[in-house]
């Protein structure tokens, strides 16, 4: 078994217009780099894009705002984009906010099979519209659904060619859920190891959840650069 | 009766440290909330969360230190200290919403007498976004809420009945602002404590619900 392929552009040879894309990242920490570069190659248009959040101008997801590849996007926050804004002000972009942790349980529960769940989150707001409720133990709580996609794009550090990976620091953040909530699953590593060569008892997403692996080449591009002089 | 938004911001979370306990796991939110942790007293452990995955968010890391994977949840750059750990947005949540955390403090747009806070859309501009508010007030031990007592223009920011769209109902447990702390009861909103430069009248002038006083009066906020 091998699921290591040539480049990003290979592996989303099967992403079509109209599809659902996984995209782990919290800001521009842990975001897959090199397949939303090759996304906006391919021209893919009207996706639906389940990512925390949208990056900024002209870089992460803001890439395939400028070409209007993005139909709507599934997020939690959204405040650093110009683009991003005029687009969903003119209509152009449709927006879903979810609440951060309704948004990583919806994915992990779509992950486990499992289609919808109660969580005591947003019961009273915005967010509960619409939305069956119901009370345990005295408590009220929201329905809310699993999430799945037709892909997830998975950012990791280390990755052998049965798709076992790890993840380095608070770039881990979505990637874990994501990658075992989408039919096709590709993960692109800081570097490729042989087998063997990660800890079993520290793999982070196991192999199971992958279908195509590749290294690719990350700039890593800081959002608040904030430092201390001594 | 002239603080610069620095001195009440400085107030503001010198008092919510105060609450702090050797032990506590506490998620800091953005803003003057995240100020509160360069007043946690010294020999204490307090473990701050950052719900993008880590417990243990050491301060800002030195330019030679900076990491592209090491990040708060406000996008910044921070460093580890001994003793941390990561893991995934899911589990962060878990921790969160089931009820791990001892201590958050957020900011606020508008508070109503039973704890109901609005502090995610500002009033006409674009909803950015409610992050991770919503699951902290749902499940964290006890909630602050650190802000300016009034808006900008003199406007009460605690109010009977909020207008805003809300992050959560009936969540708050603790305001504190530069003129005091305010305890959310049943039975309405207790002044606690008052800082020593304002009268009752003063802080009642800028609070739309009537205060309720303890036994024996507020105490002066310690400062």
């Amino acid at each position: 078994m091998d699921k290591r392929i040539s480049s990003a552009d290979e592996a989303i040879a099967g992403l079509k217009d109209g599809m659902t894309v996984l995209m782990g990242g919290f800001g521009l920490c842990g975001i897959p780099e090199n397949l939303i570069a090759a996304v906006q190659r391919k021209g893919t248009k009207d996706l639906t894009i389940v990512s925390n959040n949208a990056g900024v101008d002209g870089f992460g997801i803001g890439v395939l705002l400028e070409k209007r590849q993005v139909k709507k996007m599934v997020s939690t926050y959204v405040g650093e984009n110009k683009l991003f804004e005029q687009l969903v002000t003119s209509g152009e972009l449709e927006l879903e906010l979810n609440p951060q942790g309704t948004f990583a349980e919806r994915i992990r529960a779509g992950g486990a099979g499992i289609p919808g769940f109660y969580t005591p989150t947003g019961f009273g707001t915005m967010v509960a519209e619409g939305k069956e409720t119901r009370e345990f133990d005295g408590r009220q709580y929201v329905l809310e659904r699993g999430i799945r996609g037709d892909f997830a794009f998975i950012k990791a550090w280390k990755g052998d060619r049965w798709g076992n990976l790890i993840y380095r620091k608070t770039a881990r953040n979505f990637n874990p859920m994501m990658a075992t909530a989408a039919d096709y699953v590709i993960a692109e590593v800081e570097e490729l190891v042989e087998l063997g060569e990660l800890d079993p008892a520290n793999v982070h997403t196991p192999g199971i959840y992958v279908n195509a692996i590749f290294a690719g080449t990350h700039e890593k591009r800081i959002e608040r650069r904030t430092t201390r002089k001594t | 009766m002239t603080l610069t938004e620095e001195q009440k911001r400085e107030r503001i979370v010198r008092r919510i440290a105060r609450e702090l306990r050797d032990g506590f796991y506490v998620n800091l939110g953005i803003g003057i909330p995240t100020l509160v942790a360069n007043y946690v007293p010294k020999g204490m452990d307090v473990i701050l969360q950052s719900e993008n995955g880590m417990l243990g968010v050491g301060p800002y890391p030195l330019e030679s230190e900076v990491d592209p994977d090491l990040i708060n949840a406000g996008k910044e750059t921070i460093s580890e200290i001994p003793g941390c750990c990561y893991f995934s947005s899911a589990d962060s949540f878990a921790m969160i919403r089931g009820g791990h955390i001892d201590l958050t403090v957020l900011g606020a747009l508008q508070v109503d007498e039973k704890g109901t806070l609005a502090n995610w859309a500002v009033p006409g501009k674009m909803l950015k976004g409610m992050g991770g508010a919503m699951d902290l007030v749902a499940g964290a031990k006890r909630v602050f809420v650190a802000m300016e007592h009034a808006t900008k223009d003199g406007k009460p920011k605690i109010l009977k009945k909020c207008t805003l769209p809300l992050t959560g109902v009936e969540v708050v447990d603790y305001i504190v602002t530069e003129l005091g702390m305010m305890e959310i009861t049943a039975e309405g909103i207790v002044l606690r404590e008052i800082a020593a430069d304002v009268s009752l009248e003063q802080v009642q002038a800028l609070t739309e619900p009537k205060l309720l006083l303890p036994q024996g009066g507020p105490v002066r906020m310690a400062s």
